[in-house]
């Protein structure tokens, strides 16, 4: 754990890859393989449970030091994180004793502590606390609430384990992809040759960069299939042996949000793995992301909502046929392939990207122009000759997507923000004009510059007229333009509609609040959109 | 009920009383003044007076012209109709708390204080009074500061890790304080210092009054070239990623700050390195320097005043109250703080210029 905690340090320091790489490798090479699962489970973001109730944490911590609960609470506010609050507040300074190697650690103290009754659960807590410095304690309150998270990208992981392991990166993100426990088997299998992973797992996704911004770059239209851009979920389908599942980019199964789709799936011939776009799906067109949301992260999904929201699968491409793996094949060849299988098959919910025509960056462009009318985000350019890769690396997909909708709204709550901006007033709510009243139509965290936020945040410190809870209201003075990417009507949003993805895109200090963009606009933005 | 001995105006702190400010955040005919950090000291006031060991200090601040006149700790000085006195804030050089007294009732306006050790200042006394003004920059249990000792070594291994990897150590801290006082805990340093002019120019009255600095350089460019890859160099927060830096070749940065025992504002900053120092009270620090005073009131004015107000009410039977001002409270790490400061007070300086940038951040609290 102590070990553990050291890399997590190092990682934390610092934001420059090459050293969180070195510190990683260093770290994998010495720890003991079910010690070196669980840090590679976690560092993964692979979902952690909640193991004992955070009320109970806060109430614990208050009677230790002796301080009311309502201090526990302010300072919690203040520090914008719980986990370290707690460990701040934990009256010991320093650390007593020996602790546990990780994975045992988390065996006893984070699993283990799951089942007890709340005071045994309270001295086992009490025991950790004495025995672990503040930063550590830290760590401890991640683990138990089921929050960990750290500010390292699964690529990098896979890059260090890879260099462990000997193999290349895309070996190691395929061996990481799929269910495996944290296991010193699980880290054997990781390290080794032979394959004894998830027979079901997914490949690798390939994902693409925005184009540059002179397309010319790339090179010639022609070199590319291009694609409309759905605004769904990134999904695998795969079908190997008797069974049929459904991977989200994100490396979850999604199959009880989307039971029709399996079942078609299912009947595919076995070997088979499709990339496509899940899609809430009507009447031959998208129906909107708002509407997919209410499928995701379901464990299953009733009458009522299938009918409601009927989804597609949008194939394009084919990774696997026969057991065969196909990435190693050019785009072009891994499409007729992908059209011959959906078309052999023919079954409803399966779709086929279509592919846009246009053999000049000018036709193209045209093409993009008719996205929002077709309830698409834009294009997908993929190159013809190109391979299907892993993770990240530049050159051959591209995503084009169409301009953002933006307004200029005007500042009038902030919130003090999270994380790494905890403390700054960071979180702000955002008004139009609605016959001489502003009215919130979204609320951002971000697209400042952090010198921009903290002249805002000081900005706000002055300007404060109102205090309910966290919530500052401020004088409505500063316009920002904010852009998003979509519109809905919403009735739980007081001005009767929901934006899609907002943030600020730059601040108008040229703009007074009288310039901003009233509800009119916002509702015929809308209505164009719809 | 009597009327009270300081009230607030637009202007700032005042005592009717004796006919002066405190700590004026616009000029005003007379300020009596607690230290020379920017939100204490403004430029512009008629005269200033302030503890003799901050005189030189405070001179520098607040620019040509001005009368700046000293008294030394615990000397009183009747003005108007009132006594008043300067008493150890521990905050920086010459920081100081000011007693004042009327017909018995006696208050003491706080500034900035801290109660750690500080080799660079005169060490906090608590002044038995009936109200006393504090700060609260730091009001909250989860700031607890570490061992002096024990950070110095922290600091010593970052730099000698440092120079066994070829890198430059850049240590951010705010120039007035702060600086002094990392350098003071390096008398015996391992290997060549060399300071930010923001810093360089205010050593002097440190070493002047005999406070024991190791020896620095100004950081030139060949005094760059010269120590780069081993040694250090302490330079204002806004150095940090500036065209300045570059000069090291590889550096490993640092900040020095109370923020920096929190995560948030460690990783914010984008410092590889964070070091809790502070010149101002931790929790504990607040609580036990109000209550060594004996005050039965008492007024905050900056920071974390909400929770700390609560808790002398409800906690210790107080009679405690909010007071507003515009000292820099509440500020994240300083810098935002202090750059929104240098907007009040004048537009000078372009703030896309870095070295204009450097001498406008160079101070504020943390």
């Amino acid at each position: 754990m102590k070990r553990f905690h050291g890399l997590y340090r190092a990682l934390d320091a610092t934001s420059r890859t090459s050293r969180k790489e070195s510190a990683l490798v260093a770290y994998f090479k010495e720890a003991a393989g079910a010690d070196a699962a669980w840090a590679a489970h976690l560092l993964l973001g692979r979902r952690g449970r909640r193991a004992v109730n955070t009320r109970h944490l806060r109430s614990w911590v208050a009677e230790e030091s002796g301080l009311p609960l309502w201090l526990v609470e302010e300072s919690y506010d203040a520090v914008g994180d719980l986990a370290e609050t707690i460990a701040l507040l934990v009256p010991e300074r320093g650390s007593e004793g020996e602790v546990e190697g990780l994975a045992e650690f988390i065996e006893r103290r984070v699993l283990g502590l799951a089942g007890l009754e709340p005071e045994a659960q309270r001295a086992l807590v009490l025991q950790t606390w004495r025995a672990l410095d503040a930063g550590e304690r830290f760590l401890f309150h991640k683990l138990i609430s089921g929050g960990f998270r750290v500010g390292v990208a699964g690529g990098l992981v896979a890059r260090a384990l890879a260099k462990v392991a000997g193999v290349d990166r895309a070996t190691m993100m395929h061996r990481l992809a799929g269910r495996w426990e944290p296991t010193a088997e699980a880290w054997q299998t990781l390290m080794s040759e032979d394959d004894g992973g998830d027979p079901l797992r997914p490949y690798p996704f390939f994902l693409a960069h925005a184009v540059p911004p002179a397309l010319e770059d790339l090179g010639a239209a022609g070199d590319f299939q291009a694609e409309w851009k759905w605004d769904g979920i990134r999904a695998q389908a795969v079908r190997r042996g008797g069974e049929a599942v459904l991977w989200s980019r994100g490396g979850d199964l999604v199959n009880g949000g989307f039971p029709e789709i399996v079942a078609e799936i299912a009947t595919l011939p076995p070997g088979t793995v499709i990339d496509g776009e899940l899609l809430a799906w009507d009447a031959g067109r998208p129906m909107g992301f708002h509407q997919l949301q209410r499928r995701i992260q379901r464990k299953s999904v009733g009458k009522k909502l299938r009918e409601e929201v009927p989804v597609r699968l949008m194939a394009y491409d084919l990774l696997e046929e026969g057991g065969v793996d196909l990435r190693a094949l050019p785009t072009t060849e891994r499409r007729r392939r992908l059209e011959v299988l959906v078309r052999s098959v023919d079954l409803p919910r399966l779709g086929i990207a279509e592919v846009v025509d246009g053999a000049t960056w000018e036709a193209l462009a045209e093409a993009r122009g008719t996205s929002r009318g077709r309830g698409v985000e834009g294009l997908m350019l993929k190159r013809r000759d190109a391979p299907y890769g892993a993770g990240r690396p530049r050159g051959d997909w591209w995503k084009w997507k169409v301009d953002p909708f933006t307004l200029d709204v005007v500042l009038v709550y902030a919130q003090r923000g999270h994380g790494r901006r905890a403390s700054l007033y960071t979180d702000y709510t955002l008004a139009v004009w609605d016959q001489g009243e502003l009215v919130p139509v979204a609320k951002a965290y971000s697209g400042l510059t952090d010198k921009e936020i903290r002249r805002v945040d000081a900005f706000v410190r002055r300007h404060i007229v109102d205090r309910f809870g966290p919530v500052r209201v401020v004088e409505p003075e500063l316009v920002f333009e904010i852009a998003f990417e979509g519109i809905q009507p919403s009735a739980r949003h007081k001005a009767g509609l929901s934006l899609r993805f907002p943030r600020i895109s730059r601040w108008r200090e040229d703009k007074a609040a009288s310039d901003a963009d009233s509800i009119e606009a916002v509702r015929a933005l809308m209505e164009g959109a719809l | 009920m009597t009327r009270d001995l300081v009230t607030t105006t637009e202007d700032g702190l005042w005592c009717e009383a004796g006919g002066f400010h405190i700590d004026p955040w616009r000029p005003v005919e007379r300020a009596v003044v607690t230290h020379a950090h920017a939100d204490h000291t403004r430029p512009g006031s008629g005269r200033y007076l302030t503890a003799a060991a901050g005189v030189d200090l405070v001179r520098l601040r607040t620019h040509s012209g001005a009368v700046v006149d000293g008294l030394a700790y615990g000397e009183r000085l009747t003005i108007g109709g009132v006594k008043v006195s300067f008493h150890p804030a521990g905050h920086i050089l010459g920081s100081a708390q000011v007693r004042i007294e009327r017909a018995g009732e006696v208050w003491v306006v706080g500034g900035d204080y801290k109660t750690g050790s500080d080799p660079t200042c005169a060490a906090f006394e608590a002044v038995p009074c009936d109200v006393f003004i504090s700060e609260s920059t730091f009001g909250l249990p989860v700031f607890q500061w570490p061992d002096a000792d024990d950070v110095a070594a922290e600091v010593r291994a970052w730099w000698e890790d440092n120079a066994a990897n070829g890198r430059t150590s850049l240590l951010c801290a705010y120039a007035l304080g702060k600086s002094q006082r990392l350098l003071a805990a390096l008398t015996d340093p391992p290997g060549p210092i060399a300071v930010h002019g923001a810093l360089d120019k205010l050593l002097g009255p440190y070493r002047e009054q005999g406070i024991e600095l190791p020896p620095t350089r100004y950081a030139s460019v060949e005094v760059a070239k010269e120590i780069s890859g081993h040694g250090l160099v302490i330079a204002p927060p806004s150095a940090n990623g500036s065209p300045w830096m570059r000069k090291f070749g590889d550096v490993s940065t640092a900040f020095a700050s109370g923020w920096m025992t929190l995560r948030g504002p460690r990783r914010r900053r984008g410092f590889d390195q964070g070091f809790t120092v502070s010149d101002h009270a931790d929790w504990r620090g607040l609580l036990g320097a109000i209550e060594a005073t004996g005050a039965s009131r008492v007024l905050v004015t900056h920071g974390y005043v909400d929770p700390l107000v609560r808790y002398l009410s409800e906690e210790r039977g107080l009679q405690a109250e909010r007071l507003d001002s515009r000292f820099e409270g509440e500020g994240d790490g300083g810098e935002g703080a202090a750059e929104a400061s240098s907007e009040v007070d004048s537009a000078a300086g372009d703030p896309r210029d870095p070295a204009a940038d450097a001498e406008r951040t160079e101070e504020g609290p943390g």
